[in-house]
């Protein structure tokens, strides 16, 4: 059940932001379903035991596998999809703690916040990037064998 | 590095000066539009070349950074530079010259696509309204992601709700985001404090980073991961920033209000 709220949280959660960065009214269900799919990666993971930035990581290559699939299914550029989609995993809440602590002269924790919020922002950033490149190779590989048996 | 040496030769075939005047303005134009709502920078390079070569114009090229254009059409002697004053999220314009560029590619002629590249730019937006009651919808749902308390609802929805209200509001006036950012966080630092204070509040961090989310630069900092990863270190380096001082701003904000109660 646990599962079935956190689904409908990050949905709404996604789409909210795709009203937030006036995305195309068609593509917003969309996109609430890639920042569903993202988080409940990521929520799996770390439940299971995962540290947070490999989960990152996970949840980021299958939410852009999403946002391919919906960016050729709508003809719609991928970034819409992503954009909006990272929204639950982005580590918004870490870089605003990282900043509170400095305000506060905490630096040994704001420290701590920046390192983590740096670490997963990367990790977000590979996982989008491994999946694009992943499926640039596959595409580029299916039109060579495509070519020969023409 | 082998690179290719630059070709610097007459084309194969001479447009007439208006021709090209034309279609520099459209691919000029459809970066400039990409760069102000957020695309990502090899998509708008991507994307004006595409431009330039489907209308038979080769050796051009072009250099974006988050703040300024520069596209030269080489074999006319033709170069313009844009600035870019203020970058937004506004994911439909991005949508629609991505149209407009598939059709330019399938041979849309020149008139009309100066035409449509018009239109774009008047693109509708969501009502101010609902665009107010989302920020509250994300406040909500994030305090839920948060493993926040029932009882927090109402102090999440108002914060998500009014700092969205306060950012889009005050930056129809004016352009100085940064400090708008510091009030919106401000505020909401001062409606979580009060909530907590006055009794039925619990998790006064949680409400905080709850209603902040709809401003936090989280997808600014991938963005410009993700521009450095593809070898955009310029583009990377100044999203970075943006981001730094964004979050700055909403730290000190939300700081200011926890150091005075």
């Amino acid at each position: 059940m646990i599962y079935i709220y956190q689904l409908i949280a990050s949905f709404f959660a996604s789409a909210g932001f795709g009203i937030l960065f006036n995305a195309p009214r068609r593509a917003l269900i969309s996109c609430g379903a890639t920042g569903a799919v993202g988080w409940i990666v990521f929520y799996l993971f770390q439940e299971g035991g995962t540290d947070a930035v490999l989960a990152s990581y996970i949840g980021a290559i299958f939410l852009t596998a999403v946002s391919l699939f919906n960016s050729r299914r709508m003809k719609m550029p991928v970034i819409i999809f992503i954009t909006c989609g990272i929204i639950p995993l982005v580590p918004g809440g870490t870089a605003y703690e990282a900043m509170r602590h400095v305000v506060m002269n905490q630096y040994t924790e704001a420290q701590e916040y920046a390192f983590q919020a740096a670490l997963v922002s990367g990790a977000i950033a590979l996982g989008i990037i491994s999946t694009e490149m992943a499926d640039q190779v596959f595409r580029m590989v299916k039109n060579k064998f495509g070519r020969k048996e023409a | 590095m082998n690179g290719e040496l630059e070709i610097i030769e007459a084309p194969d075939r001479v447009y007439s000066e208006d021709f090209v005047r034309d279609v520099f303005y459209i691919a000029i134009n459809s970066g400039k539009i990409l760069l102000e709502n957020g695309a990502e920078t090899y998509r708008i390079e991507d994307t004006m070349l595409r431009i330039a070569s489907s209308y038979g114009i080769e050796n051009a090229q072009v250099f974006v950074t988050p703040t300024v254009i520069i596209f030269s059409m080489n074999d006319y002697a033709l170069t313009q530079t844009v600035r870019i004053e203020e970058r937004a999220n506004n994911l439909e314009k991005v949508d629609s010259i991505n149209n407009l560029s598939r059709r330019i590619s399938d041979g849309l002629p020149l008139k009309t696509a100066i035409k449509q590249l018009e239109t774009i730019h008047e693109a509708r937006m969501f009502p101010f309204w609902l665009v107010v009651l989302s920020g509250g919808i994300i406040g909500v749902m994030f305090l839920y992601l948060f493993e926040g308390v029932l009882i927090d609802v109402p102090a999440a929805f108002i914060g998500g709700a009014s700092g969205v209200l306060i950012l889009e509001g005050i930056l129809r006036y004016t352009k100085l985001k940064f400090f708008i950012e510091f009030f919106a966080a401000l505020f909401i630092g001062i409606v979580s404090v009060l909530y907590v204070g006055s009794g039925p509040g619990q998790m006064l961090d949680t409400i905080v980073i709850a209603s902040v989310m709809p401003l936090v630069p989280g997808v600014l900092i991938t963005n410009a991961i993700r521009e450095m990863i593809r070898g955009h270190l310029l583009a990377g380096i100044v999203k970075g920033a943006e981001a730094a001082l964004t979050a700055i701003a909403i730290g000190a904000g939300v700081g200011l209000v926890f150091m005075l109660s």
